[in-house]
C-alpha cells in the first residue's frame, strides 16, 4: 500500500477513537513541551551571556587574589595581600599569551560635588584598564601614565555617578572631593549596565590612578585584581595557564597546595553565569526525559490493545493480499502519526510554557527553528521506537486465527 | 424482471479467461495437514486430491471437523500443506514465500467470508478498493475498477455508504465486489450465507450464479444442502478425506427459487 492511502487508513483509525488518541499524545505533549521550553530557555540565556561578555571586554581574562586560610579561619576572596604590581608586570613580560594587563584596587568612599553627594565603589587601576574592558569615554578622556607615576589626583566618572553628582552640568574640568581630598574630573565613562557574573552597576564607579589610590585613600600597597587581555580569543586558555603558572612560581607555592589567586577567563565566567539557568534547564531535560519515556510506553501500550481489537481487521487485510510490510507499516505510521501530532501540539505548548517562564523569571528566551525542527524528531523517534513492537506483533498475526478472531 | 436485474448491466465479462475451455485452475495432489494440538496431533487432511476447472461453481460440504476448512485455506493460500502439491494456475503454490503468497491471494484469489468482515466507517467504494491498495495499482484505475465491481453486484448506488448503513445482504454484495475488483481467478466463498435469511440468501446466490455463467470459478464451502443445490459440483469432506465428489442434480436456478419465495416488505 502507498505512503499516502496509509497515512490516510492511520488518520481514520485515530479519529475514531479521538479522546483515546488525545490521552495517549498526552506524555509526547508533555516530553516536547519540556524539551522546546528547555532548548529556549538554555538558547535564550546562552544568547544574553555572550551578549554581556562582549560587554566585559575583549579576551578577557580576570585574576583575583585568592582567599586565605588562616590557622583555620578562611576569608573570602580579596583577602590575601600577595598579588602586587610586580606580579602585573612580570605577566605582561613573561606571558607570551598576555596582550595587556592593568593592576587595580577597590575602596568605596563618599563623594562631594557642590550640594550633592554619592557614595560609590572607587577603582584604583592604570590607563590599561579602560582598553582591556572595551570602554569608551561619552566626554573627556583617561587620566595618563604620567598621573599613575605621580600618584595625581584625578578622576574618570561613570555614568550613574556623573547622574547623581552632575544632573546639569558638564562634569569634565570640575573638581570633585573623594573624602576629603580634590580630585579633578578629566573623562566620563559611556554607560555599560549590569555586569554578567556579579550582576552590579558598573556605571556606579569612580576610576583614579592606581597609585592615588594605594597611597592617599586606602594606603594598602597590594593588589585586589588584575585585568588581563589575552592576545585573541582563543589565547585566553593559553593566558589563563601562563598566569597560573608565573603566579604559583612568584608566590612560591608548592605543589599540592592551594593557589592564593584564582584566575578566570571568559568561558568561566560564561560557565558561571550560565549555572542558574543550568539548573532550571536540567529540571526540565528531567521531566521531558521521563514523559517522554512514559509517552512512548503509553503509545506501545495502546498499540497493543489496538492491534488486539482490530486482529479481525488484520486477518481479513492479510487475506485480500496485505503483506506482513504492509501490516507492520500501518500500524508503525499509526504510532508515527500519533506521536507526531502530539509533539505539533507539544511544541505549540512548550512555546507558550517558555514564554511563560520568560515572563515569570525574566530570562529571555530564545526558540530557534533547529529546536522545533528537533522537537519533532524526537517525537518521531519515540514513535519509531515504541511503535515497532506493537508493528511487528501484528505482523507476526497468523491471517486464519485472526480471522477467526471473536 | 429488468430491476430486479442489475447484473445485467455488468461491464465485466470474465468469459475472456475461457479460450481453454478445460483449462485446469487448481490441482490439488495428494495433501496432508497436521496439526499440533499440545501433545496431540490432528491429522485434518489425508490424502486429498481434486481439479477443478476453469468456469466451474463447486460447493465444498462437511461437518465441522471434516477437514473442510483446512482444505478452504489451503487454497486460499492461507495455509501451506505437510505434504502434496496445489497448483493454482499450474503455479506450485506451496513451495512459495509469505510474501508471494500474500500477493497471489491478493490477485488470484477472491476472498468471502460469513460476517462480511468490511472495515467500519469505511464507505462500500473504499472497501471496494482495498484490495487494489495492496496492489500498488494507481487511483483512477482503483477508482474505476471499485466502481465496476460495485456495478456488477448491484450496488452502484450505494457507493458512499457506510457499511452500517447497509442491510446484511448489502454488506455481502460489497464484500463480493471487494473479491471482485482485482480479476481473481478464483473467487472463495466460505459460508457467505451463514449470517443471511433465507431470500437474502437466495438473492445472493443469483449473484454467483450469474457470475459463474460469465465464467468466473467459484467454490463455495456451507453445510446448508439447500445451498449447496445452487453450484455445478459438491465436495463432500469427512474425516480429512473426499468422501464424494459429483455433479448436482436438480440444480437449483436462484431466478426461479426466488418466484416461489414471498417478498418481505421492509
Amino acid at each position: 500500500m502507498d505512503l499516502i492511502s496509509t497515512l490516510r487508513v492511520a488518520f481514520r483509525a485515530l479519529a475514531r477513537n479521538r479522546l483515546r488518541s488525545i490521552l495517549t499524545m498526552l506524555g509526547i505533549i508533555i516530553g516536547v513541551g519540556a524539551v522546546i521550553a528547555m532548548v529556549g530557555i538554555g538558547q535564550g540565556a546562552d544568547q544574553t551571556i555572550q551578549k554581556q561578555l562582549a560587554n566585559l571586554g575583549s579576551n578577557m581574562v580576570f585574576v583575583s587574589s585568592g582567599s586565605r586560610n588562616l590557622g583555620g579561619l578562611r576569608l573570602g576572596w580579596g583577602a590575601t595581600k600577595t598579588l602586587v604590581t610586580e606580579d602585573v608586570a612580570a605577566m605582561v613580560k613573561e606571558c607570551p599569551a598576555v596582550a595587556a594587563a592593568a593592576p587595580g584596587n577597590q575602596t568605596t568612599a563618599q563623594v562631594v560635588y557642590e550640594n550633592d553627594n554619592w557614595g560609590t565603589r572607587i577603582t584604583g587601576t592604570t590607563p590599561a584598564y579602560f582598553d582591556i574592558r572595551a570602554w569608551p569615554f561619552q566626554s573627556g578622556a583617561s587620566f595618563t601614565q604620567d598621573d599613575v607615576t605621580t600618584a595625581a589626583n584625578v578622576a574618570v566618572i561613570g555614568d550613574t555617578v556623573r547622574k547623581n553628582l552632575f544632573a546639569t552640568t558638564e562634569p569634565v574640568g570640575k573638581t570633585i572631593r573623594i573624602g576629603n581630598l580634590p580630585f579633578l574630573v578629566a573623562g566620563v565613562l559611556e554607560a555599560k549596565g549590569q555586569s554578567p557574573a556579579m550582576s552590579e552597576d558598573q556605571d556606579d564607579n569612580i576610576v583614579v590612578p592606581l597609585t592615588t589610590l594605594q597611597k592617599k585613600i586606602t594606603g594598602q600597597p597590594w593588589l585586589r585584581f588584575v585585568m588581563v587581555s589575552a592576545k585573541s580569543r582563543s589565547a585566553s586558555y593559553a593566558a589563563k595557564e601562563q598566569i597560573e603558572s608565573l603566579l604559583r612560581d612568584r608566590h612560591r607555592i608548592r605543589p599540592g597546595t592551594d593557589d592564593d589567586f584564582t584566575v578566570r577567563n571568559l568561558a568561566d565566567m560564561a560557565d558561571l553565569a550560565k549555572e542558574s539557568s543550568q539548573v532550571m534547564t536540567a529540571l526540565l531535560g528531567t521531566i521531558a526525559a521521563i514523559s517522554l519515556l512514559v509517552g512512548g510506553v503509553i503509545i506501545m501500550n495502546v498499540m497493543l490493545v489496538s492491534v488486539t481489537e482490530r486482529t479481525r481487521e488484520i486477518g481479513v487485510r492479510m487475506a485480500i493480499g496485505a503483506t506482513e510490510g504492509d501490516v507492520q507499516r500501518q500500524f508503525l505510521i499509526e504510532a508515527v502519526v500519533m506521536s507526531l501530532i502530539g509533539g505539533g501540539i507539544g511544541i505549540v505548548f512548550g512555546v507558550g510554557l517558555a514564554y511563560a517562564i520568560s515572563v515569570t523569571v525574566g530570562w529571555p528566551i530564545l526558540i530557534s527553528p533547529a529546536a522545533i525542527a528537533g522537537a519533532a524528531a524526537v517525537a518521531m523517534a519515540v514513535g519509531i521506537f515504541f511503535g515497532y513492537y506493537p508493528a511487528q506483533k501484528a505482523a507476526q498475526l497468523d491471517p486464519i486465527e485472526a480471522l477467526r478472531y471473536e | 424482471m429488468s430491476t430486479q436485474e442489475p447484473i445485467s448491466v455488468s461491464l465485466h465479462d470474465f468469459g475472456e479467461r475461457m479460450d481453454g475451455r478445460d483449462e485446469t485452475v487448481i490441482q490439488v495432489q495428494d495433501i496432508h495437514k497436521v496439526y499440533a494440538m499440545g501433545e496431540t496431533q490432528v491429522h485434518a487432511l489425508r490424502g486429498v486430491s481434486v481439479e477443478i476447472k476453469r468456469g466451474e461453481f463447486v460447493a465444498i460440504m462437511g461437518a465441522s471437523g471434516s477437514g473442510k476448512s483446512t482444505f478452504m485455506n489451503i487454497l486460499g493460500c492461507l495455509d501451506k500443506p505437510n505434504s502434496g502439491r496445489y497448483l493454482l494456475e499450474a503455479t506450485d503454490v506451496a513451495q512459495l514465500d509469505k510474501r508471494t503468497l500474500a500477493a497471489i491471494r491478493n490477485r488470484k484469489i477472491g476472498f468471502v467470508f460469513q460476517g462480511f468482515n468490511l472495515l467500519a466507517r469505511t464507505t462500500a467504494l473504499e472497501n471496494t478498493e482495498l484490495p487494489t491498495l495492496y496492489a500498488r495499482i494507481d487511483k483512477m484505475e482503483r477508482h474505476r475498477r471499485a466502481l465496476e465491481a460495485l456495478q456488477m453486484v448491484g450496488l452502484a448506488e450505494r457507493t458512499d455508504h457506510f457499511p452500517s448503513q447497509l442491510s446484511g445482504g448489502q454488506q455481502q454484495r460489497v464484500a463480493i465486489a471487494r473479491a471482485l475488483v482485482n480479476q481473481p481467478s478464483i473467487l472463495l466463498a466460505d459460508e457467505p450465507t451463514g449470517n443471511l435469511d433465507s431470500r437474502t440468501s437466495v438473492e445472493l446466490m443469483e449473484i454467483f450464479q450469474s457470475l459463474n455463467d460469465r465464467g468466473l470459478t467459484i467454490i463455495l464451502v456451507t453445510h446448508e444442502h439447500d445451498i449447496a443445490q445452487f453450484a455445478k459440483r459438491s465436495i463432500v469432506f469427512r474425516d480429512g478425506k473426499i468422501r464424494r465428489d459429483g455433479g448436482i442434480i436438480n440444480r437449483s436456478v436462484a431466478g426461479e427459487v426466488l418466484k416461489t419465495l414471498p417478498v418481505l416488505e421492509d
